[in-house]
């Protein structure tokens, strides 16, 4: 089946097996390696790409579900100006804040957590760091703990608030 | 990771070509692909078979919620969990429904997963939800390939629950479901639609599409709830639901209904609940009393593990139920929110 996707803005088109899974095309047939596969079975969230901007498990995505829709993954967070590649605030604060060790869980989180950012208020109110760890739920980390991870999201939302000229 | 196995897979846009291609299909090959989240590690596990897939992902029917008559609202079987539990109408109108929604799975799964893949979701077995090899250790089992029940050995019924978080509000709302197949539609309240066999604990036929989900309007009067029981805060798979319906008129009990669900394979309404709590306050001693029924009534086995903190847990589940109803506004206060 020939299926035309919009991947990180590039129209792409691919010929596979409409039960093929996103998470191989991304990774073989497109060679973005970036996206990872943890479990393969929908509960660790390291496989997580933007689907139409909502996040969701590649692992469990049929390559034939994405004809004619956009797909975001962790090679397309970063944007560019001046010629170089600037880093998406969550990447920014990642490396800041240390929210990575092994790194496996690392480009779910950072899309999960771009959408975060994009699509759900996040406040510098008490509330936010719950609120953070309920959205983040879905991705499973083995090595940090989580906290510098969730300080690295808040800050993420704040350094996008003071962008926009908010306090 | 297991690979999956070679499958086609097709993408009708309209029901009449969904039920055709259904009933065109060999029983046990052919099966309906919404989210995939409970088919796919399914298939891979070897849990499920099937040859052919039919994807609903485009058909634009069953993505919709529409307004119907008496103000019921029609949830299209394919809507996502994360939109049910998000829509101003459900939230409003049936919250238990709309927080049981809300509790499945994790963010990603709930953007992907579906109302009808919920009420349709395979029953679960800690000695079944395995891979082939490792159920074929144990010799297979009732729900297939063996002739002995593990969680009850003197059983001849498999006992695998109905996991699934919505069925509960759902029976507790009132809810039908609207099927379609070539041999026409049909409707079924959502508490008719289960069975009591794990092995296939609901009655849709093998060539049947559920349609839509509609959800009544509630009563004046009505509160809801809707509260489970996991082992982390998220992902996991509920070990037991509880939802409750409670009409309260002049701050007296009308009606009463509280269903337990992820013990068996259909949810369990609970019965003799009038004489406890109709006519009385919804106070601390009626709902003591409808707990300690629960208790009585509800017994959780070793199909999900943990069968004795779950048979725990029961009564408490039911009393926080109780405890934190939220009004299911009439229609009209719902549009002025
Ligand atoms: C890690 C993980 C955690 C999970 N946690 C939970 C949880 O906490 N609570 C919970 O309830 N579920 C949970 N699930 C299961 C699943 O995600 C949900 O139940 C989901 O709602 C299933 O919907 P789906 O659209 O993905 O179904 P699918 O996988 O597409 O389908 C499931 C079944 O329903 C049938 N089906 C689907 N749509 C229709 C239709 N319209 N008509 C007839 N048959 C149909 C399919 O043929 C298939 O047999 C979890 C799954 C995973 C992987
Ligand atoms: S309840 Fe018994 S028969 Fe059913 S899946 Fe589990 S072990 Fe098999
Ligand atoms: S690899 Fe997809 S959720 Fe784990
Ligand atoms: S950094 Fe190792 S799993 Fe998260």
């Amino acid at each position: 089946m020939k299926v035309s996707l919009e991947v990180n803005g590039a129209a792409r088109a691919v010929d596979v097996d409409p039960w093929r899974r996103l998470l191989d095309v991304l990774r073989e047939d497109l060679r973005l390696t970036g996206t990872k596969e943890g479990c393969g079975e929908g509960e660790c969230g390291a496989c997580t790409v933007l689907l139409d901007g909502a996040p969701v498990n590649a692992c469990l995505v049929a390559a034939g579900q994405c004809h004619g829709r956009k797909v975001t993954t962790v090679e397309g967070l970063a944007g560019h100006a001046d010629g170089g590649a600037v880093l998406h605030e969550v990447q920014a604060a990642l490396l800041a804040c240390g929210g990575a060790q092994c790194g496996i869980c690392t480009p779910g989180i950072a899309v999960c957590a771009s959408w975060i950012v994009d699509a759900e208020p996040i406040g510098a109110d008490a509330g936010a760091r719950a609120r953070v760890r309920e959205l983040l739920a879905g991705n499973i980390c083995r090595c940090t703990g989580y906290q510098l991870i969730v300080d690295a999201v808040v800050e993420a939302a704040q350094a996008r608030r003071a962008g926009e000229g908010e306090p | 990771m297991q690979p999956l196995p070679p499958l086609a897979w097709s993408a009708p846009t309209t029901i009449d070509e969904v039920v055709a291609a259904l009933a065109e299909g060999v029983p046990g090959e052919v099966r309906l692909h919404a989210g995939g989240t409970d088919l796919v590690p399914n298939l891979k596990r070897g849990v499920t078979s099937a040859r052919r897939l039919i994807g609903l992902g485009r058909v634009a029917e069953l993505q919709e919620l529409v307004d119907g008559p008496a103000d019921a609202l029609g949830v299209g079987a394919a809507v996502t969990l994360d939109d049910l539990g998000r829509d101003p109408r459900v939230v409003a109108r049936w919250p238990a429904v709309a927080e049981a929604a809300r509790q499945v799975a994790s963010p990603q799964l709930r953007r992907m997963a579906t109302l009808g893949g919920n009420l349709c979701l395979d029953t679960r077995c800690r000695f079944y939800d395995q891979s082939a090899f490792w159920r074929g250790a144990l010799g297979g089992c009732l729900k297939a390939d063996g002739d002995a029940c593990h969680v009850v050995p003197t059983g001849r019924k498999c006992v695998a629950a109905c996991c699934a978080d919505t069925p509960a509000p759902l029976i507790a709302a009132g809810a039908e479901l609207e099927l379609a197949s070539v041999r026409g539609p049909r409707r079924v309240h959502v508490a008719d639609f289960f069975a009591g066999d794990g092995a296939r604990n609901h009655t849709l036929a093998p060539d049947e599409l559920l349609v839509r989900v509609w959800l009544p309007a509630p009563a004046p009067g009505t509160r809801a709830g809707y509260q489970r029981l996991r082992r982390r805060g998220a992902i996991d798979f509920p070990l037991l639901t509880v939802a409750a319906t409670v009409v309260v008129e002049r701050d007296v009990v009308r009606a009463v209904t509280v269903v337990v669900g992820a013990l068996g394979a259909v949810p369990r309404r609970l019965r003799g609940l009038d004489a406890l709590a109709v006519g009385r306050p919804l106070d601390a001693a009626v709902r003591a009393a409808i707990a300690a029924a629960a208790t009585r009534q509800c017994h959780p086995l070793d199909n999900l593990g943990d069968a004795a903190w779950r048979q725990a847990v029961v009564a408490p589940l039911v009393r926080r139920t109780l405890e934190a109803l939220e009004p299911a506004t009439a229609p009209d206060a719902a549009s002025l929110r």
